[in-house]
């Protein structure tokens, strides 16, 4: 009963096997121990929505870039162009 | 690899087109992976430079736009690790540190004002979707530099545990300390933010 008590309200332990399960695996025990805290905690459920949400927004942020299209200072390109020119010409 | 054949391959690359062609690519992906503009812009003129004197070692089986994305992910590693070198054991020690904060010592249960809250966001809803982000982006932001690369190179380029924890010299149970304590917190700071 210690135990299950232990598992029951571990909620520390349960958000670290939440973030575990997400991007990598847990083992069957833990996965036990995991179903078993979520049965009685809502605030873990939902941390659990939450957290796989916030996984997938960062995805997709990252692969398109967020917001309005990202370039380069033109300044900068064309100083860039000149340094490469000068290079293979050099060569 | 023979001389005439070497020189096949160099000739499929057009270093006069790069700037044109690949400098905002390259410049947009820097970007979202360190955020800092004039870091960015650095690191593309560096993969440019690099990838001119290394131009002998395109081998032409990946497109030029890859090969070039490589040598900058190349660089932009290198960034994290300069970094959140000689962090490592201090922003793991404030991961232990704040665990109080956030969940009880005696129970491991929730706190009361730091238990999860419904965000009650609609993301059909374009303007609300984007405001999200922004805060989102900003609480990115406040993590220690350890706990965003680490973050980062495991949400951007879905790269293996074993390849983050060689190149940020960590261990396999810090990494997951890592992982753990830096969603808690990034979730604990869109609640505060967007509630």
């Amino acid at each position: 009963m210690n135990e299950l008590n232990k598992i029951r309200y571990n909620c520390k332990q349960a958000t670290f096997l939440i973030e575990k399960k997400l991007l990598g695996k847990i083992t069957l025990k833990e996965s036990v121990e995991l179903r078993i805290h979520l049965i009685g905690c809502d605030a873990c459920k939902l941390y659990a929505k939450q957290s796989d949400k916030i996984n997938r927004m960062m995805q997709r942020m990252f692969k398109t870039v967020a917001g309005k299209p990202v370039t380069m200072d033109e300044k900068f390109k064309i100083e860039l162009q000149e340094r490469i020119t000068d290079k293979l010409n050099s060569d | 690899m023979d001389k005439t054949k070497r020189a096949e391959t160099h000739e499929l690359l057009k270093p006069q087109e790069w700037v044109n062609m690949y400098a905002d690519y390259l410049y947009a992906y820097a970007i979202t992976r360190i955020q800092n503009q004039e870091q960015a812009r650095d690191l593309v003129q560096e993969t440019f430079l690099s990838a001119l004197e290394g131009m002998h070692r395109f081998e032409g089986k990946s497109s030029e736009r890859t090969w070039l994305t490589a040598i900058l992910k190349n660089k932009i590693i290198d960034v994290y690790r300069k970094r959140s070198s000689g962090l490592q054991m201090i922003d793991v020690n404030r991961a232990e540190d704040e665990q109080g904060d956030f969940f009880s010592e005696t129970t491991g249960h929730w706190n009361n004002e730091h238990a999860p809250q419904p965000f009650g966001i609609d993301h059909s809803d374009p303007l609300m979707s984007k405001e999200f982000n922004r805060i989102l982006q900003q609480c990115m932001q406040k993590l220690p530099a350890l706990w965003l690369s680490v973050f980062s190179m495991k949400h951007m380029d879905d790269e293996l545990t074993d390849t983050i924890c060689a190149e940020l010299k960590i261990s396999a149970s810090n990494f997951w300390v890592i992982i753990h304590r830096a969603k808690v917190n990034l979730r604990a700071c869109l609640q505060k933010n967007w509630i």
